[in-house]
């Protein structure tokens, strides 16, 4: 039993050494052919390299927002026309932010945010930013350290100072190299004397520039800036992620409360919590990068066919040799199986050479700054089965056909 | 060992052609024995090639008994037939069939890659060597086929036929391809193999190579026409020193 098996498993290695050998034999043959699958398993592999990489980008933006936060926004903002008719305030005021940072214990810090567009002039230059009405708290709730100087307080906020904390875009834009700690900029009109500069952060979600804009707090924007009343949006932070969704609800509960919503009314207002942001943008990252991946399998199918196109013109072509061979004694099964160890070599190969550019096309894609793609071991497994598969599939067909070949019209081939 | 290599009783083998049925071997009777070197004769639809494929057991009679070396060829499978063909029979082919970029040392090991038990990588190319020196080839061993002669690449087939020390040696039309000098030489190896005692079974349809052989077996329609003892037997060296005469005769002249 041993015996046989050991056999067989020299016969199989013989065999092996045979269909190596013919490959070799046809050098060029057997790179072209093996192309279709070097090209099908490096789209594979970098693709989904790339779509980790994107996907790691956006979750880094996310992040970037800051962490754990929930973002309430007034819907009447948008609907503006039909909330002011029906006689009941839908506004988010600042008296709902002091109700949220007092009644629900898990908010860390509360951040109204009132924005602008507005023209900012220093130094006889001119520069078009947005400002950001914001709480002292900003900038821990963004994560943000500042670069110089430092945030405006509480009491800056209740006296509605003009004091401003200027990104570093800005600071580039309007002051250059010089330190603008100290100086003036002027915002429709109004002089802000800069204390503070935030350091660099790079492109946000949707790809703006983080990095231009003025912080100022947010009652001075209000009254002194916009005149509104009511901020546009109201950054929260919870203390911990797990409590995530429980504060969501906790803040939902309490707005309509405060909004004397009854049960079969809609929420006046929206809340987007940045976890969920999270895993919606993963998973449409995620299902266009197995989509695409998918589509680049594809290509793997067109390379298989060209193998068992190949292996059909080998097996026509050495139709003698494969006479030869069974008539001094070659089993049916020896000839399926040196035949099929050329086509599943042809795609192996194919496939180790396709991991390999896929590798390199993910090295060139991680010159790109902020941009870190990377290849799975999943996806490299993945793309040797299938191109494993793909051989064992296409290559059968002509193997069996080369099996099965009747010795005698096999020897007297022309 | 039997008494005989090849026993055949009543063999027939019919093909069927949309409503014609072709007798292709119509009812053949023939046992060889060790050591003897038959040549069948015959014109081409004689049915001697059809016959050789059965002896060759690349091909199963449709009716009738073929002993071959006292195993019942008639019963067996495939599979078996593969191992009978590497285990018992050598042969030869009128177009030598060899692998191409392929050395000639491994074209005469390539039945020992089939072989059952496994032959080890070292006895194999031992037993190849050997087989090539055996038909003068000792100096050629690692060369392709394609730089070889006709000669040459036929002997290289005969190694090949040789190296698993088979029963019996089966040659289709080994000359056919082959100028005179070099049809002489083949035939002086196949006589001197024969002398060693291998059997030899030879299709030709000529009646000058026929006339190596001992024994020459003529058919015609599927049957077997005439089985004499061949009288008249030539050898090679005879016939390579007439050669040689006349040459030299045409030269001079």
């Amino acid at each position: 039993m041993l015996q046989a098996l050991t056999s067989s498993l020299l016969r199989a290695g013989l065999t092996a050494m045979i269909a190596f050998r013919a490959l070799r034999r046809n050098k060029m043959r057997s790179i072209l052919t093996a192309l279709g699958i070097i090209i099908g398993v490096a789209s594979v592999v970098s693709i989904m390299a790339l779509g980790r990489g994107t996907q790691r980008r956006i979750q880094d933006q996310v992040s970037s927002l800051g962490s754990n936060l929930l973002i309430v926004f007034s819907k009447s903002r948008r609907t503006n026309a039909a909330a002011a008719g029906s006689g009941v305030s839908s506004n988010l005021t600042l008296q709902d932010v002091e109700a949220i940072r007092r009644e629900v214990r898990s908010v860390q810090a509360a951040s109204p945010e009132v924005t602008l567009t507005a023209q900012a002039v220093a130094a006889g230059r001119n520069w078009s930013t947005t400002i950001a009405g914001e709480s002292p708290s900003y900038l821990r709730i963004r994560d943000w350290p500042l670069a110089r100087g430092s945030m405006f307080t509480e009491r800056e906020v209740r006296s509605a100072a003009r004091v401003a904390v200027i990104g570093s875009r800005t600071a580039r834009e309007l002051f250059g190299p010089l330190n603008p700690l100290g100086q003036t900029v002027r915002i429709k009109n109004m002089p802000f004397t800069i204390i503070g500069q935030l350091k660099s952060k790079g492109a946000g979600i949707g790809g703006a520039n983080q990095d231009d804009r003025i912080v100022i707090p947010y009652t001075t924007a209000m009254r002194r800036l916009t005149g509104e009343k009511y901020p546009r949006l109201v950054t929260l932070q919870i203390s911990s992620d797990g409590l995530m969704s429980a504060a969501q609800e906790q803040v939902t509960a309490l707005l309509r409360q405060r909004h004397h919503l009854t049960a079969e009314r809609k929420n006046d207002f929206d809340i987007i919590n940045q976890k969920e942001i999270a895993d919606t943008v993963n998973s449409i990252t995620n299902s266009l990068t197995y989509l695409l991946g998918g589509i680049a399998g594809l290509s793997l199918l067109v390379g298989g066919i060209g193998i068992m196109n190949i292996m059909l013109v080998s097996v026509t072509e050495r139709t003698r040799e494969i006479g030869t061979r069974i008539a001094v004694g070659a089993q049916p099964r020896d000839i399926l199986l040196q035949f099929l160890i050329e086509s599943i070599t042809l795609s192996l190969f194919g496939g180790a050479i396709g991991v390999a550019l896929g590798y390199g096309v993910s090295a060139a894609a991680s010159m790109i700054p902020n941009f870190h793609p990377s290849v799975s071991i999943g996806s490299v497994v993945v793309a040797f089965g299938i191109s494993f598969i793909v051989g064992v599939f296409f290559g059968f067909y002509p193997a069996r056909k080369a099996a099965n070949m009747n010795p005698i019209t096999a020897l007297r081939f022309e | 060992m039997s008494t005989t290599v090849i026993e055949l009783t009543d063999i027939r083998k019919t093909y069927r052609t949309g409503d014609v049925e072709v007798h292709a071997v119509n009812g053949v009777s023939l046992s060889i024995k060790p050591g003897e070197f038959v040549a069948i004769m015959g014109s081409s639809g004689s049915g001697k090639s059809t016959l050789m494929n059965m002896l060759g057991c690349l091909d199963q009679p449709t009716s009738g008994s073929y002993l071959l070396d006292g195993v019942n060829v008639a019963k067996l499978g495939r599979a078996e037939l593969s191992r009978l063909r590497n285990q018992k029979l050598g042969f030869v082919f009128q177009s030598f069939n060899l692998l191409a970029r392929t050395t000639a040392c491994e074209n005469v090991e390539l039945p020992l890659f089939y072989t059952n038990p496994h032959v080890p990588l070292r006895e194999r190319r031992q037993r190849a060597i050997k087989a090539l020196e055996k038909v003068g080839l000792g100096a050629r061993l690692y060369n392709h086929p394609n730089q070889l002669s006709g000669g040459q690449q036929q002997r290289v087939a005969i190694a090949r036929a040789l190296v698993n020390e088979p029963e019996l040696v089966l040659a289709d039309e080994p000359t056919g391809n082959l100028d005179t000098r070099t049809s002489i030489e083949v035939m002086g190896l196949f006589q001197a193999l024969n002398d060693a005692g291998i059997t030899v079974v030879m299709v030709t349809h000529e009646l000058d190579i026929a006339a190596y052989c001992q024994r020459i077996i003529v058919m015609r329609d599927g049957r077997i026409i005439r089985d004499d003892f061949n009288k008249a037997r030539i050898f090679a060296s005879d016939q390579r020193a007439a050669l040689d005469a006349s040459e030299q005769h045409a030269s001079l002249s």
